[in-house]
This record gives C-alpha cells, sequence and structure tokens, in this order.
C-alpha cells in the first residue's frame, strides 16, 4: 500500500528524512514511530504529496506518488498534525465543505479494486466486551452498518442527499451523530480530534494515514478509537498510524516502523520487534545451586545474580531444556519467565542514543519489564 | 471547487460587513452633501462631487471615486490576501490539498471567487451610489466632464464599462494579495505586503522625481475612468492603464501559480 526507496527530505542544511525504505502492506495496521523531531511528520507530509521529496521514490496504493496524487489521495484518508477546521461552521458544514471539495464520486474510480472497501456483511462485533469505553458508536453502528454503509459509499453517490448520509455516517462513526449546530470554535480538543477523523473517513478511504488520531482524547475516547481503527482495519482498511504512544502502537499495530534522525532503525511485524531478548529470569531460592548448574549448559553465561533471582543468558539453550537440568538438579524453581522487551525498551534502544543492542547485563536503564514480569 | 470557495465566501458574515462598509462611505458623503448643501468647488476635492449635487446621475462615478484609492484596495487586498495564507494559517489547507484538490485549481477558484467580490463590491457601491443619487439629488441628463449633455443610455454604458475598468484595477491589487498569500501563512503578513506595495506606488506616483516610472505604477492610470465621461471618451488613458494592470496581473498571478505549486506546504 505504501512502498517508499531512499525517501530524503533536507531543508537547507537539515535533513529530516534520511533514506527511508518504508513497506506497508495490504491490511497492516501500521505503527510509525519516532522520537520528536525525528522526521515522522515530515514523511507523512511527503506521502500525501504536500512536502516534495528531495530525492527517492514513493509509492502508494501502487501509484507513483506525487504524480498520481489525484487518483490515489482520493481513496486515502488522513489526519495531519491535528486537525483543523473552519471554526465559525458548525461540524456538519465543515465536513460538507470538505465533502464537496474532493472529487466527484459519481465517477468510477480507477483500478481493479472493488467499489467499496468494507465487506458486505456487517462486521462481527467487537471482542472487547462494549463496556463504557466502547459504548455508544460500536453500539449504534452495528445494526446500520449492513443495510447503509456499502450503499452509501458506492461509487454512485453524489447527490446532495447522497452526500448527507455521508456526512451522517462519518459523524456516527466517531461517536459525533448528536452534535448540534454550534460552531466548532466551541467545541472541545476531543471533539476537533473526532470530528479531524470523520473527515479522513468521509469516503471510505482504503488507507488511512493518521498522524497522533488520539491526541487530546481521554482514555475513553483512546479506546474507542483503537476499536474503531481495529474495526476498520478488520474490514480491509489499511492504517499507516504515526505515534509516540507506545503503548497504543503495542496494543493495536500489526507491524511498526521506528524512525530515529530521519533514519529507518527497525521495520517488522511487532511481535518479531518483541521477540524474546534470549534472556531467562529464574526465580528461586536456590540461586547458587541454580547458577552452578545453569553455567554447566552449553552456550549459558549467567547474567545478574540477586538472593532469589537469577538471569540467564541462553545461546541456542532452550528455556525448558534449562528448567529441566534445575528442576533434576533439585533446584526449587518457583518461576522461570523468558524475558521479552516492550515495546518502550525496544523504541529506547533503538533511538535513545545507545546504539546496537545493550550490552548484555549492562546497568542501563532501569528496566520495566522486570519489574512487572518478577513478582518480588 | 469554485462552488465551494464561493460558499465559503457567501458564508462569512465578513464579506457583507465589508460590502456593507463600503456602500456606506459614499452614502454618508452623500447625505452630508445634501444636508449642508455645501460641496467641493469645481475641479477640487474627490472626482465628480462638485456635479452631484446638481444631478444625482453622477453619484455612482462619484461613489466609486471615492472609495477606489484607499477604501476599496484595502478591502480586495484583505480578502485576497487570506485566500492561501488564511487556509494555511487555519491549517485547513493541508485537508483540501489531500482531499485532494490540485493545487492549480485551489488557486484558479480562489482568484475566480474574488473576482466575484470584487464585482460585488464594485457593483452594490455603484448600486446604492445610483439609489443614493437619484433619491437625494435628482437625476438629470448627465453634463459630461467636457461641458456637453450626455444622454441617459450613454450615461449607462458609461457607467458600465466604469464599473469594469475599476473591478479590472481592483483584480490587479488582488493579483498582488494573492501572490503574497502564497508566499507566507499569515493572512495578515500577506494583505499587508499588498498594501505595502500600492502605498509605495501611490507614493511615487505624487513624486515629481519618480516621473520617469510614473506611467508602469499600478495605480498611475486607477483613476483614468473620468475620461470616461468627456465627449468623445478619452480612451488614451483608460486603454493604457487597462494594458498596465493586465501585464501587472498576468506575471503576478503566474508567480503566485509557479510558488504555490511547487511550495512545500508545512503549515
Amino acid at each position: 500500500m505504501i512502498r517508499t526507496e531512499g525517501l530524503t527530505k533536507r531543508f537547507g542544511r537539515l535533513t529530516a528524512v534520511d533514506g527511508l525504505d518504508l513497506d506497508v502492506r495490504e491490511g497492516d495496521l501500521f505503527g510509525f514511530l519516532g522520537p520528536n523531531g525525528s522526521g515522522k511528520t515530515t514523511t507523512v507530509r511527503m506521502l500525501l504529496g504536500l512536502v516534495f521529496a528531495t530525492s527517492g521514490r514513493i509509492e502508494m496504493l501502487g501509484r507513483p506518488m506525487p504524480a498520481a496524487a489525484r487518483e490515489v489521495l482520493a481513496q486515502v484518508g488522513s489526519l495531519v498534525e491535528g486537525p483543523a477546521f473552519y471554526p465559525h461552521l458548525s461540524g456538519r458544514a465543515n465536513l460538507a465543505l470538505f465533502d464537496a471539495a474532493g472529487p466527484d464520486p459519481t465517477r468510477p474510480r480507477p483500478g481493479p479494486h472493488p467499489p467499496s472497501p468494507h465487506p458486505p456483511s456487517p462486521d462481527p462485533p467487537s471482542p472487547d466486551p462494549p463496556g463504557p469505553a466502547a459504548g455508544p458508536p460500536v453500539g449504534e453502528r452495528s445494526p446500520r452498518q449492513g443495510g447503509t454503509l456499502p450503499d452509501v459509499h458506492s461509487p454512485r453517490g453524489g447527490p446532495r442527499a447522497r452526500r448527507r448520509r455521508r456526512v451522517e455516517d462519518a459523524l456516527a462513526r466517531v461517536g459525533l451523530e448528536r452534535v448540534g449546530r454550534r460552531p466548532v470554535k466551541a467545541w472541545s480538543t476531543g471533539m476537533r480530534q473526532r470530528l479531524g477523523l470523520a473527515a479522513a473517513l468521509l469516503r471510505a478511504p482504503r488507507l488511512l494515514v493518521l498522524d497522533e488520531p488520539t491526541n487530546g482524547l481521554d482514555p475513553h475516547g483512546m479506546r474507542e478509537i483503537r476499536d474503531l481503527l481495529v474495526e476498520l482495519v478488520r474490514g480491509g482498511t489499511t492504517v499507516f498510524l504515526s505515534s509516540h504512544l507506545l503503548a497504543e502502537v503495542e496494543l493495536v499495530c500489526t507491524r511498526a516502523a521506528i524512525v530515529d534522525q530521519g533514519r529507518l532503525v527497525a521495520q517488522d511485524r511487532v511481535d518479531a520487534l518483541l521477540g524474546p531478548t534470549g534472556r531467562v529470569l529464574v526465580t528461586t531460592p536456590d540461586v547458587g545451586t541454580a547458577a552452578d548448574l545453569a553455567a554447566a549448559l552449553p552456550g549459558v553465561r549467567l547474567g545478574e545474580r540477586r538472593p532469589d533471582r537469577l538471569a540467564v543468558h541462553l545461546d541456542g539453550t532452550a528455556p525448558e531444556a534449562l528448567n529441566r537440568r534445575l528442576v533434576d538438579g533439585g533446584v526449587r524453581v518457583r518461576e522461570l519467565v523468558v524475558e521479552r522487551p516492550t515495546l518502550e525498551d525496544v523504541f529506547l534502544r533503538l533511538t535513545g542514543g545507545l546504539t546496537g543492542p545493550r550490552p548484555p547485563d549492562a546497568p542501563g536503564p532501569p528496566d520495566p519489564a522486570e519489574d512487572r514480569r518478577v513478582p518480588g | 471547487m469554485f462552488l465551494v470557495e464561493l460558499r465559503k465566501l457567501v458564508g462569512r458574515p465578513r464579506t457583507w460587513v465589508t460590502i456593507a462598509l463600503l456602500a456606506g462611505l459614499p452614502t454618508l458623503v452623500a447625505v452630508l452633501l445634501r444636508v449642508t448643501g455645501v460641496g467641493p468647488r469645481p475641479g477640487q476635492g474627490p472626482a465628480f462631487l462638485a456635479e452631484v449635487l446638481n444631478n444625482g446621475a453622477l453619484f455612482p462615478a462619484a461613489a466609486l471615486a471615492l472609495v477606489l484609492p484607499v477604501f476599496l484596495p484595502v478591502a480586495v487586498a484583505v480578502l485576497a490576501g487570506d485566500a492561501v495564507a488564511g487556509e494555511a494559517g487555519a491549517g485547513t489547507l493541508r485537508y483540501l490539498l489531500v482531499r485532494p484538490v490540485g493545487r492549480t485549481r485551489l488557486l484558479v477558484a480562489k482568484l475566480a471567487v474574488t473576482v466575484v467580490f470584487v464585482f460585488l463590491a464594485v457593483l452594490v457601491v455603484a448600486a446604492v451610489g445610483f439609489a443614493v443619487g437619484a433619491w437625494l439629488f435628482g437625476v438629470k441628463p448627465l453634463p459630461s466632464v467636457s461641458g456637453q449633455t450626455i444622454a441617459a443610455q450613454d450615461a449607462t454604458w458609461r457607467t458600465a464599462v466604469t464599473v469594469g475598468y475599476v473591478a479590472w484595477s481592483m483584480l490587479g491589487v488582488a493579483a498582488v494579495a494573492l501572490f503574497a498569500s502564497t508566499l507566507t501563512d499569515s493572512s495578515l503578513a500577506a494583505a499587508l505586503g499588498a498594501l505595502a506595495a500600492l502605498v509605495t506606488s501611490q507614493v511615487l506616483d505624487l513624486l515629481d522625481a519618480a516621473a520617469a516610472l510614473k506611467p508602469y505604477l499600478p495605480t498611475h492610470y486607477w483613476l483614468a475612468f473620468v475620461d470616461l465621461f468627456r465627449i468623445p471618451v478619452l480612451w488614451r488613458n483608460v486603454s493604457r492603464g487597462f494594458a498596465i494592470q493586465a501585464v501587472y496581473i498576468a506575471v503576478l498571478l503566474g508567480a503566485a501559480w509557479a510558488n504555490f505549486a511547487t511550495k512545500d506546504i508545512k503549515s
């Protein structure tokens, strides 16, 4: 869906984006991570044809950008650096203006893809129990979806009634169906953020490019937006989510890229990024015996040692083999944990100025994984 | 896209307040003239005002002459300066462009609604001028600036050409402001830039040392429409003014387009 090759942008002497090779595949919920000033927004702007690349190539939906911007962007919804509206108009009037500004959807879209990116059948209900957080939008959307959604977004839309339906539908998707005629300038940040998302969803895009979509939302709102994104992806939309909220990305994204100072430092499936560190934490009252036994295994190095806990670096040895050896040797194993980093660990390691993988047992930053996984 | 821009223009209270203010100035002047009966002496003061006391039919032209030097250009510069820079400042520019709206298309639509505004403003001023003039001073056959009488039909086309000429001059202002508008993200800065250019031109126009430059100043021929009320019509300055404006409009719009179409939108 998105593919860049050697994408580079220089502003004068500053290189904001440096040889970026992104690969976002159809159906991804793709997390795009990076510290502030790492070139995330510049990249998003280049993808959308707002900023022109100094060098490199961009391909979106299989077409070159920005050459095919007209055709490509009609199928892309976006939220860049916060929503923006005409403050003296109501939310509906704003969406209507943006909708009318876009190309006429009565003309058939080029390309072989189906007219509606949404599946013909209604989505199964969200796996999360619809608590107060996932409340109104999901509940009210479900019964309507099967009937109206594919219809509204069919390429025959265009007349005024259809346009109004499209606007109402987008508002309902983000839980704003009951907003009145108040001008947007009187709205809260969270409501504006939702309206921005509604504007992005107007044309049922195949690809959503979102820059910090949950900014300014309360925890309930964040949860709703996350659920909405997951639901959209299940419906066939690809989502490119630029964010600095690592927990958010870890929760919803299937693949992620991490950039630092304009360079790509990692790009992989999220579960691969969060792969085992090769370290096993053994909690036992018999630390001394455990250390002796473990050290005898091939390739194993001992790590940090505390009165009731031992860190062991396995090199090729399976954790279960270690466990058997310990148990056979009479060690009372209370807990044996294969250590996995959080996305935060990975992110900090890759972008925190520590180049390369953290040396084993370096007295690095306090490790949240340890705190969480080893009960005191 | 033009319709969308038109909806924005019409839906904005600002547009109508500006036009009301523009029409208000000549109305105020007419009322004062009527109440006091004191007009400028012939040949002095704003064009046509001296004759208006005797004949209201000249008031549309007088009204245009009143708003032309300052008021109308300021209004046009503010509106055209806001066209792109205002959207950039509010952040809506990026959302229009990714909708997608082609950059050239957006600029043309902005230009088109500016033209609509200019004509609307000039027409309203002329129409209000005519109504107020007819009401307060009565309509007689026009005495021309040259002394002979202008017939009613004749006066109509002369006034119509005047409206067109003034609108064309204002398009020159709009072109300056639109170009400035593509250079900055602040509509205030864009309007100020355009006004600075106009004030410079008007100051130079008063300066004898700048005599060689005068025929090429954008504001030099603005008031040449007075010649349209001579018998026979003195076309020389009007057509020169028209041509000068055409050059300014073409060059500045070209520059605006070239800049906007290749610009990194970072707002």
